[in-house]
């Protein structure tokens, strides 16, 4: 089994369609097929290939307009993501308010492995506060779940994609278990300056976790925790952790990984997937809607060839939709099924994004050397004032933590650019003395905090607009509460005291909340719109994904989240989806699916 | 030349959201529409990313000669060769500006409102100074004119749009520039190499900072 075409698809029988290749879809394919299940994959993007097409060690003079973004390639040219933005040809979405403030933006990528390809790579675990938020202050919505459970599953995806990480014991910011988590990369010097200034004004700052290999996996010890009692996984898995090498402090992670030293679902979840010979996978497949039986189970589902414009129809005894969040909520709608609740679309969320930046004088002049490192996050800042907040001392209920950066990054165009707030604007000798002078003395923080679910924030279909293959588009309804606006504006005001803290300066003073909030679904970590529950009646699915009005189909991607704390929703989601289908295997062996 | 209001916000705009340091850490600015110029293509959305590009690749160069002259002596003034570097022209910045202002996305179609009109106001102000082109003036005569617009905050209320311009100008000089093997090597970046490991800052760079 393998890469095959839509209409070979039609004519083979499968145990369960997997609608998304990304991080949920990966890590369901993953765990149904290396217990035995035959799964088919539908990717609405094209094939892609890592090792071939990968641009490592490309500088940005061999990209069009120095790779800087486009809104063709809205990362940068050398950014992995095949045909994928905020906006996407032919596949339109709308707004239910002109006021910018109330407009969401729907980021989707349209190839093989989805967003995994690009993603920053940041791999954070909830902690046990976040899944119990409502009973800890009385706001959104409890998970059907607590931290025990997920625990197990969270220490499965780190041994698996390999993340790196400390355990440094912080509230709400859950150690892994020894063994578990791969040794983190040493700090930059700023991240060190960060560290040393924060201590005094008593903000954490430790080491940060995303799954990127700083040594090679362990393909003896590993497989046999992973897959125990199943010599034919423990085998396949120990090869293919073989093939992947460890970083080699060179190329931005963005760009994927031709080395495999990172995770992307191409790299990491298919490959020993498709080796189990298990696993079949249609690209170009667009999925409109489940289809049901006169059971009222699901049937299958129905997909457009984006290739040919035909339809075609595949059955399976169980479905998932792995899909991303909102294109996951859409098949729902357009299918018109699981929705006895109503909650489909429902409770959508973002992460509160707001970037603070400045320039710090003692970095200045530094000796050369090379800062590439793992590319991202050395160091980060947890949320550490939960004390304050349970107190309501804050003015905003949930936390955030500060992604940061700096150093002497391979220079692109913002590199040497709009310099005028440090040195009024020169030109010559002098401004080249500048550009070595300054480069490297800039540091960054990016605020990334917790959204609450409210009312105002939910997806529906578009009562007219079609994409370009017929399928009903989606609405969105968006407003921020006080909560994100007020953390937006502490983002602000304490990335600053820290950049005052390290001597340095910024040509812009902290915002407010509303001028500093990244509009919603800029940050990508869109999540809700199916969410899990206890009460069939308050909520989408159980649990597992399993939806309670069609209790063989089930949803693995974020769609069923029932918040989204700050540590960034792709770790979870891959917790979840190996939760999922681990209960998908027993129940298909017991014969009630 | 004149800019209109809402030129001059988008432009500002596109400025602000180019701090260094947050570039660095993977953030795109806001989405842009998908607006790409009637009649003319893009890269698309699936570009090769194996092959190397070079400007006029994936879209014709439309300066003119005398524009190209224009460009290239600006260039020169705001990158000259020094001890550590040759010239912007040197390594092809006046290609790259070419390709920049050429390109058929917003923000690209936006610079070029500003620098198509920036040349000529070079252009003019060379001739009614000087009665010569720009690129034939000598040294002193070309500062002259530099001086007046290369600090906004510092500049006469008559030169505050050839200021903005030549802020832009710089910016796309410096980004053509340090963005070569050259430029980088000048800059001090000396990354992008393999590595079996990496150790961190040396010892060196913790004592100036005082960390060790």
């Amino acid at each position: 089994m393998s890469f095959i075409s839509a209409a070979e698809a039609d004519k083979n029988t499968y145990d369960v369609i997997v609608v998304g290749s990304g991080a949920a879809g990966g890590q369901t394919a993953y765990t149904l097929t290396m217990d035995g299940a035959r799964v088919l994959m539908l990717e609405a993007g094209r094939n892609y290939t890592p090792a071939t097409e990968t641009p490592m060690m490309q500088t940005n003079a061999d990209a069009p307009l120095r790779g800087s973004g486009t809104p063709e390639k809205p990362f940068g040219f050398w950014d992995a993501t095949i045909d994928g933005g905020w906006d996407v040809p032919g596949e339109p979405y709308t707004s239910a308010s002109d006021d910018p403030a109330r407009k969401f933006v729907w980021w989707r990528a349209r190839m093989l492995g989805g967003r995994t390809n690009h993603w920053g790579r940041i791999s954070l675990r909830n902690g046990p506060y976040d899944f119990k938020p409502h009973t800890r202050d009385g706001l959104g919505f409890d998970w059907p779940m607590s931290y025990e459970d997920l625990a197990p599953y969270y220490d499965k995806v780190e041994m698996l994609i390999g993340v790196y990480g400390a355990n440094d014991g912080l509230e709400n910011t859950p150690n892994s278990p020894p063994g578990v988590l791969l040794p983190p990369p040493k700090p930059r010097v700023s991240d060190l300056l960060i560290q040393q200034r924060a201590r005094k004004l008593k903000i954490p700052v430790v080491a940060g976790h995303r799954a990127v290999l700083t040594q090679r996996l362990d393909h003896t010890r590993l497989p046999k925790l992973l897959h125990p009692g199943n010599a034919k996984a423990q085998k396949i898995l120990g090869e293919d952790m073989q093939k992947r090498a460890a970083c080699f402090f060179a190329t931005p992670c963005g760009r994927g990984c031709s080395i495999r030293a990172n995770y992307q679902s191409t790299t990491v979840h298919l490959p020993p997937a498709l080796d189990t010979g298990n696993l079949d996978i249609v690209t170009d497949a667009m999925v409109r809607i489940v289809t049901k039986r006169k059971d009222g189970s699901a049937e299958g589902v129905v997909f457009i060839d984006r290739k040919t414009g035909a339809e075609h129809r595949v059955k399976a005894r169980v479905v998932v939709l792995a899909a991303s969040a909102l294109e996951s909520v859409r098949i729902l709608l357009n299918s018109g099924v699981a929705n006895g609740s109503g909650k489909v679309g429902k409770y959508i969320m973002d992460t509160v994004g707001a970037n603070f930046s400045g320039q710090v004088p003692v970095l200045e002049d530094l000796p050369l050397h090379n800062e590439d490192g793992v590319d991202g996050l050395h160091l980060y800042t947890p949320w550490w004032l939960y004390k304050e907040q349970l107190a309501g001392k804050l003015g905003f209920a949930r936390g955030y933590h500060f992604e940061f950066g700096g150093g002497r990054t391979m220079p692109g165009m913002g590199t040497v650019s709009g310099m005028e707030w440090i040195n009024g604007g020169n030109y010559g000798k002098k401004f080249k003395e500048d550009a070595r002078r300054y480069y490297g003395s800039f540091v960054g923080f990016a605020g990334r905090g917790e959204m609450i679910p409210n009312d105002d924030c939910y997806a529906e279909l578009d009562p007219t607009l079609k994409d370009k293959f017929g399928i009903p588009v989606l609405r969105f309804h968006w407003k921020w509460s006080q909560h994100e606006l007020g953390q937006a504006a502490h983002m602000q005001k304490t990335a600053a005291e820290i950049i005052d803290a390290m001597g340095g300066r910024y040509p812009v003073k902290p915002q407010t909340g509303e001028k500093a909030i990244k509009q919603g679904g800029i940050i990508i970590h869109e999540v809700g719109g199916a969410m899990m529950g206890d009460d069939p009646t308050k909520s989408v699915t159980n649990s597992f994904g399993q939806c309670w009005d069609m209790k063989n189909l089930f949803i693995t991607d974020g769609a069923t989240l029932c918040s989204n704390a700050d540590k960034n929703p792709t770790l979870t989601i891959m917790a979840l989806a190996w939760r999922a289908s681990d209960h998908m295997l027993g129940l298909m062996k017991r014969k009630e699916l | 030349m004149s800019l209109d209001r809402r030129t001059t916000l988008k432009w500002m705009f596109a400025a602000a959201a180019t701090v260094p340091a947050l570039q660095a850490l993977g953030y795109a600015p806001q989405p842009q529409a998908r607006d790409v110029a009637a009649g003319q293509a893009g890269y698309g959305t699936d570009p090769d990313l194996t092959k190397e590009w070079r400007p006029g690749g994936p879209w014709p160069l439309t300066l003119g000669v005398a524009a190209r002259l224009t460009t290239a002596a600006l260039c020169d003034l705001i990158i000259p060769a020094d001890d550590h570097s040759p010239a912007a022209t040197a390594v092809g910045v006046v290609d790259f500006i070419d390709e920049w202002i050429s390109a058929p996305y917003p923000q690209q179609r936006g610079d070029r409102e500003i620098i198509l009109p920036g040349l000529t106001w070079i252009e003019a102000e060379a001739q009614s100074r000087f009665s010569k082109a720009f690129a034939a003036l000598d040294q002193p005569q070309k500062e002259a004119i530099a001086n007046d617009i290369c600090n906004a905050a510092k500049g006469a209320p008559q030169f505050a749009t050839a200021a903005t311009f030549f802020a832009k100008f710089r910016d796309l000089t410096a980004g053509g520039f340090y963005t070569t093997p050259v430029g980088m090597k000048d800059i001090g970046y000396t990354g992008n190499v393999p590595l079996a490991k990496f150790d961190g800052p040396p010892l060196s760079v913790l004592k100036k900072v005082g960390l060790a």
